[in-house]
């Protein structure tokens, strides 16, 4: 009884090709075509540096000619607005609690409606990593990450964004996405069950089907 | 020759060999990147010339740190000597006819004298720092210089043979007729590896090795004792460009144009050479450079001197 049989071997070696180096490579062949061989692909070797010399470059020149950043790029951090142009923001304070390194800070406040949004919000991107836990927590779309990356201040108070600074005039990433549209909730000219795919609501009192 | 000729002579060589060294630091950085698809410095002043400048301030006002354990004296003497060695060798070079600061008889053998005390430099530095990289580096410096520096001068025996002289200047006079590189082309060849070791540059570079010795000898190093042993490889490689000129290529000797841009010319070209050469390579194991040096070099300059001598002594020379 010796040891079990290897296991017959399911995929192809990872190498087509052994190399072999050193002595064993050496053995058995002629000296002078050695050395031949190996004065020319030194040769060959420069010249294939030297004619690298014509080929485009790969750097990109940055201020002058920008890097292209994909639309959903993890940048500068922004609020957006729905179609109509009101704030989508209502304050919920998800982002807050989903930043890992608490740098969003907000404070809710209703207009006469009923209808939330923030009295003032507030980004510090002196902390900001760019997680883009704060978009992913967002449940109205408001907060939206972008693909802008040029944000160097030369003091640091001015790293920190306020409501102001945050807000565009645009939807952002999402153009026909109203919250308010789609949700239940009863707000200033829109009753309960009158947002879209929505039924009126049941009396669950009455008897009639 | 006068004093103050001479007095002018020795500040055109200093003042052109430090420029040069300089602007090298530039030329390598863009003609590297040029064979690596890149730019390179090209933002400070035009085509990034100034860049030498800025690194050149930066590095001034750095901190010029000592490391407490390390050896002090040494550790601050011995960048110094890498370029003191490295501008001595310069004095004997002529770089046209007649503009040479000390026109010696054993110039050659002043210049392999400068070239081995140049890797004192290096074994202090390493030794001094106290500091395991530095101190394998210096070993390696210590180990590549017993294998080089015997093909190094072998090499140039032959040179020597043909012109009968060891004054440099004599030995370009030499060559009126017929560059020694095609008499000489093994003697070239070999002394072509002996250099790139000897500037410890990149196929030969064990001593650096930044990939395994984090800098060399010079890890513990900063600011401008870093900066010294920067500007002294660069001398070192336009002092080993200078001597394949001189040696092997006719020196000043060409037609039309003054000797000076014509030894200009041809250090350029052997600069130029170094430094694709540093963007080819890789750097091979240290046995590998030890086994190169005693068992190819060694007996192909021995062979090299042997044909060349029988030669001379056939013609009756």
């Amino acid at each position: 009884m010796g040891r079990p049989a290897r296991p017959a071997q399911t995929h192809p070696p990872l190498t087509t090709d052994v190399v072999v180096t050193g002595g064993l490579a050496r053995r058995g062949q002629r000296l002078v075509p050695r050395i031949g061989r190996t004065v020319w692909s030194t040769l060959v070797g420069i010249g294939i540096v030297i004619s690298h010399a014509w080929r485009s470059r790969d750097t990109i020149q940055y201020p002058e000619e920008m890097v292209y950043l994909p639309p959903r790029y993890r940048g500068r951090i922004i609020l957006s607005r729905d179609p109509a142009g009101d704030e989508r923001c209502v304050a919920c304070y998800l982002c807050s609690v989903a930043c890992p390194v608490d740098c969003i800070a907000l404070q809710a406040t209703t207009d006469e409606t009923g209808r939330r949004y923030p009295a003032w919000f507030r980004i510090n991107f002196s902390r900001c990593i760019f997680c883009g836990f704060c978009e992913d927590a967002c449940p109205t779309y408001a907060i939206q990450l972008t693909p802008d990356v040029e944000m160097c201040e030369y003091e640091r108070p001015n790293m920190v964004y306020e409501k102001d600074d945050l807000l565009i005039a645009g939807p952002g990433k999402y153009h026909e996405h109203d919250f308010y549209r789609v949700a239940g909730l009863a707000i200033g000219g829109k009753g309960k069950g009158e947002a879209e795919n929505e039924a009126p609501p049941v009396d669950v009192r009455g008897l009639l089907p | 020759m006068t004093w103050y000729w001479q007095l002018l002579t020795v500040l055109l060589v200093l003042i052109a060999v430090l420029t040069v060294s300089a602007g090298l630091i530039w030329y390598e950085r863009r003609l590297l990147s040029l064979v690596q698809d890149r730019y390179g410095p090209n933002r400070v002043g035009p085509f990034g010339l100034f860049q030498v400048l800025a690194d050149t301030f930066k590095i001034l006002f750095k901190e010029d740190w000592v490391p407490p354990f390390s050896d002090k004296r040494v550790f601050v003497v011995a960048p110094s000597l890498v370029l003191v060695t490295a501008l001595l060798s310069f004095i004997v070079v002529p770089v046209a006819d007649g503009i040479v600061v000390a026109d010696i008889d054993v110039g050659l053998l002043f210049v392999l004298a400068m070239s081995s005390l140049a890797v004192y430099s290096v074994v202090l530095a390493g030794w001094s720092s106290h500091s395991k990289y530095s101190l394998v580096g210096g070993l390696r410096a210590a180990a590549q210089m017993v294998s080089y520096e015997v093909f190094m001068g072998l090499s140039l025996v032959g040179v020597v043979t043909m012109a009968g002289s060891f004054d440099l200047s004599d030995i370009v006079e030499a060559q009126k007729d017929l560059w020694f590189v095609v008499p000489q082309f093994v003697g070239f060849a070999v002394f072509l590896v002996a250099g790139f070791a000897e500037t410890r540059r990149i196929p030969f570079d064990l001593v650096e090795a930044e990939s395994e010795l984090v800098a060399g000898y010079h890890t513990e190093y900063s600011g401008m004792k870093f900066g010294l042993f920067m500007v002294g490889e660069y001398v070192a490689v336009t002092l080993i460009s200078a001597l394949i000129v001189t040696l092997f290529f006719g020196g000043w000797l060409g037609p039309w144009l003054p000797g000076l841009v014509w030894f200009l010319i041809k250090t350029g070209l052997f600069i130029t050479l170094f430094i694709i050469v540093r963007g080819t390579f890789p750097r091979p194991r240290y046995d590998q450079l030890m086994a190169l040096g005693w068992k190819a070099m060694l007996p192909l300059s021995l062979v090299n001197l042997l044909v060349t001598g029988a030669i001379v002594v056939a013609r009756g020379g």
